[in-house]
């Protein structure tokens, strides 16, 4: 372990309760959240500021004990690739299904 | 552009864009510009778009870097919005989510552009693309907790798509 400014260290730990605080927030909103499509906003919520906080806070502990932090950017990127297609598919599934939805069935064919 | 490459040019390069992405995607995944590495990200950028290039079309050159970084802000900004905003929402036990389905009419007619504005959809807190209809020309949302739908749709128009069509053109 290097020893960190305080500062810093302070900075990373906050950036770090940010991140833990959303990503909880996304899981109980799968506990509240009444049927599929309400539960599918929970992981898009954890995936951006719950893991950018993670993110951040990781690349400043990088930058400040002197590595480039590249693979943080690359997550972000890759996380912003993937989610929304997985969270198209599941919800074309789910509406090919007919699962039940309190926003009721959008009228369609 | 593409009419002055060679032949060969044209079939290993079709996609210069892409080729620099992979090959620096790489590179940053290696943390490395060691020979080895060069060489398989060199590979990489000139296999992967030939063998995708059937599936991707015409791929896109980027017109305008202005409002490509506003948008980006724009975009980060409204995803730290609608994330306390949600956040709210689920820790307030006395409010309950009022769910509805947000048709959103496309003006934009780019492929890579109406993919992009459908996934800002989902990465912003409280909506979700559901399904990108291209024969209807709209993107079916599904939003959270919202109670006037057409606002909603102009909403996500005026801040996303607008910029996306000075991109796309």
């Amino acid at each position: 372990m290097t020893e960190l400014n305080p500062w810093i260290d302070g900075l990373v730990a906050l950036l770090l309760l940010i991140g833990a605080f959303f990503l909880l927030v996304g899981a109980l909103g799968m506990l509240r959240f009444r049927d599929f499509f309400q539960r599918l906003h929970a992981p898009t919520k954890a995936s951006t500021l719950g893991v950018g906080g993670v993110l951040i806070a990781s690349m400043l502990y990088s930058a400040a004990t002197g590595r480039l932090a590249i693979h943080e950017l690359l997550i972000t990127l890759f996380i912003f690739i993937t989610a929304p297609v997985s969270a198209n598919l599941l919800a074309k599934a789910a509406l090919h299904l007919k699962l039940p939805s309190k926003a009721g069935h959008p009228e369609r064919d | 552009m593409s009419e002055q490459r060679s032949p060969a040019a044209r079939r290993w390069l079709a996609h210069p864009v892409m080729s620099a992405l992979l090959a620096a995607g790489w590179l940053m995944l290696q943390q490395s510009l060691d020979a080895g590495n060069l060489i398989a990200a060199a590979l990489l950028a000139l296999v992967i778009p030939r063998m995708v290039g059937g599936f991707i079309g015409d791929g896109f050159r980027l017109r305008a870097a202005g409002p490509a970084l506003r948008l980006t802000a724009i975009v980060l900004w409204d995803i730290v919005q609608s994330n306390i905003t949600v956040a709210k929402l689920v820790l307030n036990p006395a409010r309950t989510p009022q769910p509805a389905w947000v048709p959103v009419p496309l003006d934009i007619t780019h492929p890579n552009g109406i993919a992009l504005f459908a996934s800002i959809i989902t990465m912003t807190p409280g909506t979700v693309s559901c399904i990108v209809d291209e024969t209807r020309r709209e993107i079916l949302v599904h939003a959270l907790d919202c109670s006037d739908p057409e606002a909603a749709a102009r909403d996500m128009k005026a801040r996303y798509e607008a910029p996306l069509r000075e991109i796309f053109g």
